[in-house]
């Protein structure tokens, strides 16, 4: 923990702000309302820089940064939504949405999905770059809950939730490149999962409908995340 | 073990090779070995007993023309003669080369390899095709560990870093980032366990710099990675090998025994207070794992995905520890700059490119192989003065440099000297050192193509623009190539290049879009001729049914 | 936190697992050694089993879906057993440029597999390979290991047929 006394002001999109030395500059923006857009990090989980949704321009510096891993500096100039980044996001979103089988109409997220709210968020009118149709699997053996993996976007989320906060590692990445897809155990039925406690933190974290509660109907899955900054709270309280 | 030592350790080799009137080198690196080498040598050994001449043959790594292999080297070892060289050797020219030692050179076997040679200028490759790759003797006898004595009884580790620094020497993996800068990060950086990493995961397709330099000269390697240790403070290395290379895996075991044997690693090294151990690892098939943070995650046993940077590894890499990663080649040049001085090193190569470049040589070219060369020669010099130029009639098109984060140099560049900035200026770059030579015979799309099918087979799939964009240019490529591309993808292929180049999240990704960038460049009259009059220029693609596409 | 200190029993008595035992004791017993022991059980039986891998796994203390994430990334692993003999088609740059492509055509269709597959009696294997660091005597193929250079078609049909009429 740096002491609190080392703050730094920086300039986000023009504005003064200050910050603690240990704040991102995702943290900074979302303290002053600035909004960027994001998608495999989430709050209480580590950030792994993947989906590059949230980079920003810095100035003195050739190449785009994650804002959801960059310390803020004394002094950075940041620029949060130019006419590039805007683009830049537009297509990464696009190129989500062309990966597996993202039908809204029949999910059970419609509604309540991070992925068609970014969409949303970025001005994605319409899909330019072909789509992939993937034959993907759906895996309905867990008593529970359902993963369905043509909604899947490789955030992650899953993977980290159950290793970090319910320390089971049930999920991990299997695979490479356009390949890769998240497994329970050796890629066994999740129903069969050894290690899985059925706790359902993955299920909550999934921003699309891949992971859901069984018994949903279209748009009915709602996802609750309190129980993320309580223990992460409660397991600082512990340290 | 100290200079004394060092030095009785060098005369006893030297007295060896004073017992015999020649000395026949026979190549064992892998090129050669595929075409039964060994039998050359056991029949070169039989016949030197049976001839009662006094006559050594001995094993070596790569002489470097791997298209003449077999190739053999006759040394006189206290004469002034010049080297002999054949190529094309078969067993059965085992009793005739034996009976010409001292005599005329058999024309029949000396297939004019002279032009191969006489522009190269050897430090990295100086004692490869000359010593036995297992036998530490030889490599003392050559000047081995001298450096690292030197470094260790005269000089502090700063001065070692100064040296290393003034010499002007550049990483020869690929990025060409200053050696003796990352050194200074690594030694200055605070970490009880730091550790020195060779990384030998020679990925990218037509290169075998490192391959061979490790089957020809591993203790070379160990010497740079020891003063590197040296110099920066720390205890633990790791040699990361490519599980392809067996050869080299066997070789690297060997000379590991062996020094540790002798008390050239381990603890108290050379009678002083330094520890440094070195282990292997190998590789298991993943081109990203040449990624200095990929690299990395592998050792630890993981997923060979990159992380963001910072925090380089220079601050917090294997273990979470201060950790200095440099690539074979360039641990190969460490001891010869120690030995003869950065002046003698920074005297050779251009203004910002110092010293020479190992390059591997193929495709398309008469002469193919290893070649080592000045900093500053021209892409001309090597294509054709070394390389012999294009075989068969056919004409020139292009040249290949820095594998799939490299792009291909057209004709009109080929008077272009080599450095690290004059490849990036001409849309390529220096990268580990492949150097594949393209005719008319072949297409520049669909070259375009494979390298997006090797960097979309070979995207880790962490980050999403490399992911999903790779496989998206290739669908774009694959289209094209197929005559079923339109002017909307050639437009889209554009797009998907600047996204995947500014978003990726490690080198790999941002540099994968660059064979179609510099194709596009240089070539674009050739996807122009798919798009508008389905018609492949180079006749190497065809026409498919958009329905029958795989 | 309590310790569990069980170690998993080897999945038989065949002697190879000691080899796999040693490898894992070398590298401390933690994670840290997955990947060399992953190696040290593909050169002892061949390939890597699901039953060989939850045994490394166990015993490393990694968790299962992490070993199926390593042992599936790097492309060197196969979970598969492969065939009596294995034909590796080299993929690199200069024997791309050299007509390796063709090569990899001509045996997909007297072997009637994909590469990456194993004849279904078991005899051959089809594999191709990033680079082999042979460019020099591009294209290459490996036989059962062994490297042949500056290879063509016919002398491929007849080592592929030689090994399938066995």
């Amino acid at each position: 923990m740096t002491q609190s006394g080392d703050v730094k002001t920086l300039k986000i999109d023009g504005r003064d702000l200050s910050a603690r030395a240990d704040e991102t500059i995702l943290d900074i923006a979302r303290e002053n309302g600035i909004s960027i857009p994001t998608m495999c990090e989430l709050e209480g989980l580590s950030s792994p820089g993947a989906c590059r949704l949230c980079l920003v321009e810095v100035k003195g510096s050739n190449k785009l940064l994650p804002a959801c891993i960059t310390r803020a500096e004394e002094g950075m100039e940041v620029t949060t939504n130019s006419e590039r980044l805007v683009n830049y996001r537009r297509m990464i979103v696009e190129l989500l949405f062309t990966e597996r089988n993202h039908v809204c109409s029949v999910c059970v997220s419609n509604g309540n999905c991070e992925l068609q709210a970014l969409g949303q968020q970025v001005g994605l009118t319409h899909v330019h770059f072909p789509y992939r149709f993937p034959k993907e699997e759906v895996d309905a053996s867990q008593d529970r809950f359902i993963a369905d993996h043509n909604r899947c976007i490789l955030c992650t989320r899953c993977v980290r939730v159950c290793d970090e906060i319910e320390g089971a590692h049930t999920w991990d990445v299997m695979g490479r490149g356009i390949e890769s897809h998240v497994v329970t155990d050796l890629h066994d039925a999740w129903g069969d999962s050894a290690s899985c406690t059925s706790c359902g933190k993955c299920v909550q974290v999934c921003p699309t409908g891949a992971l859901s509660e069984k018994g949903r109907s279209v748009a009915e899955m709602h996802k609750r995340r309190q129980f993320l900054p309580y223990l992460t709270m409660m397991r600082e309280g512990h340290e | 073990m100290n200079g004394e030592e060092l030095q009785r350790i060098a005369s006893a080799a030297l007295d060896e090779r004073k017992k015999f009137d020649y000395e026949v080198n026979v190549c064992m690196g892998t090129g050669c070995l595929s075409q039964h080498s060994d039998h050359v040598r056991d029949s070169l050994t039989k016949a030197a007993e049976a001839s009662g001449k006094s006559c050594h043959v001995r094993r070596t790594g790569c002489m470097g023309l791997c298209a003449a292999g077999p190739m053999v080297l006759i040394e006189p070892p206290l004469t002034e003669q010049a080297e002999v060289r054949y190529g094309h050797v078969h067993e059965s020219d085992a009793t005739e080369i034996v009976d010409s030692l001292g005599g005329e050179p058999i024309a029949r076997l000396n297939p004019q390899l002279e032009g191969y040679f006489k522009g190269q200028h050897h430090v990295v490759l100086e004692n490869s095709g000359h010593i036995d790759p297992e036998k530490l003797d030889e490599y003392v006898e050559h000047d081995g560990y001298k450096a690292l004595i030197r470094a260790l009884t005269e000089m502090t580790p700063r001065q070692v870093i100064a040296e290393i620094a003034a010499s002007g020497l550049r990483g020869r993996g690929g990025g060409g980032y200053p050696t003796g800068l990352k050194w200074d990060t690594v030694a200055k950086a605070n970490g009880a366990q730091k550790c020195v990493i060779c990384n030998g995961d020679e990925g990218d397709p037509g290169a075998f710099m490192d391959r061979s330099v490790l089957e020809s000269d591993p203790h070379r390697v160990i010497e740079g990675m020891l003063i590197a240790a040296y110099a920066v403070g720390a205890q633990e290395g790791y040699i990361y090998v490519r599980a392809e290379y067996p050869l080299a895996v066997q070789r690297l075991t060997a000379a590991l025994r062996e020094a540790r044997r002798r008390g050239f690693i381990g603890k108290g090294i050379c009678e002083t207070t330094f520890n440094f151990d070195i282990d292997i690892r190998l590789g298991a098939g993943a081109f990203v794992c040449g990624e200095e943070t990929a690299l990395i995650a592998s050792i630890e046993g993981q997923r060979g995905t990159p992380r963001p940077r910072p925090p380089y590894p220079a601050v917090r890499g294997l273990w979470g520890e201060p950790t200095l990663i440099n690539n074979v080649e360039t641990y190969a040049n460490i001891a010869p700059i120690i030995r003869k001085g950065a002046q003698w090193f920074s005297s050779m190569g251009t203004e910002r490119s110092k010293g020479t470049k190992v390059f591997a040589l193929t495709g398309k070219v008469r002469r193919t192989g290893l070649v080592e060369v000045p900093m500053g020669i021209t892409l001309r010099q090597v294509v054709f003065d070394i390389g012999g130029g294009v075989p068969d009639g056919k004409k020139f098109k292009a040249v290949q440099t820095g594998g799939p984060s490299g792009g291909c140099i057209p004709e009109e560049y080929l008077d272009l000297s080599i450095s690290y900035d004059a490849l990036i200026s001409a849309g390529s770059m220096m990268g580990s050192g492949g150097m594949i030579v393209m005719d008319e015979t072949s297409c520049m799309v669909d070259v375009a193509k494979y390298f997006m099918d090797f960097c979309m087979t070979e995207s880790c799939g962490k980050c999403v623009p490399c992911r999903v964009g790779t496989y998206q240019m290739h669908r774009i490529l694959n289209a094209i190539t197929t005559m079923n591309g339109t002017a909307k993808d050639l437009a889209m292929l554009e797009e998907l290049c600047d996204l995947v180049k500014h978003t990726s999240l490690c080198g790999l990704g941002q540099s994968s879009p660059n064979p179609v960038l510099s194709t596009l460049r240089y070539f674009k009259h050739e996807y122009l001729a798919h798009i508008e009059e389905h018609r492949c220029p180079a006749g190497v693609c065809k026409a498919i049914a958009e329905g029958e596409r795989v | 936190m309590a310790m569990y200190t069980t170690h998993p029993a080897a999945p038989s008595q065949d002697k190879r697992w000691k080899l796999v035992d040693a490898t894992m004791r070398r590298t401390g017993k933690t994670s840290r050694g997955l990947i060399e022991t992953l190696h040290k059980v593909q050169e002892a039986f061949g390939y890597i089993d699901e039953e060989a891998l939850r045994y490394v796994a166990m015993s490393l203390r990694v968790p299962l879906s992490r070993a199926y994430g390593v042992v599936t990334f790097y492309h060197f692993f196969t979970l598969k057993p492969p065939g009596k003999h294995t034909c590796v088609i080299c993929l690199g740059t200069a024997c791309y440029i050299k007509g390796a492509d063709k090569l990899i055509a001509e045996a997909e269709k007297l072997l009637n597999v994909k590469a990456g597959q194993t004849t279904p009696n078991g005899e051959v294997s089809l594999v191709t390979a990033r680079c082999v660091g042979a460019c020099g005597r591009a294209p290459v193929a490996l036989f059962d290991g062994e490297l042949s250079g500056q290879i063509e078609v016919p002398q491929l049909l007849e080592q592929l047929q030689g090994w399938s009429a066995q």
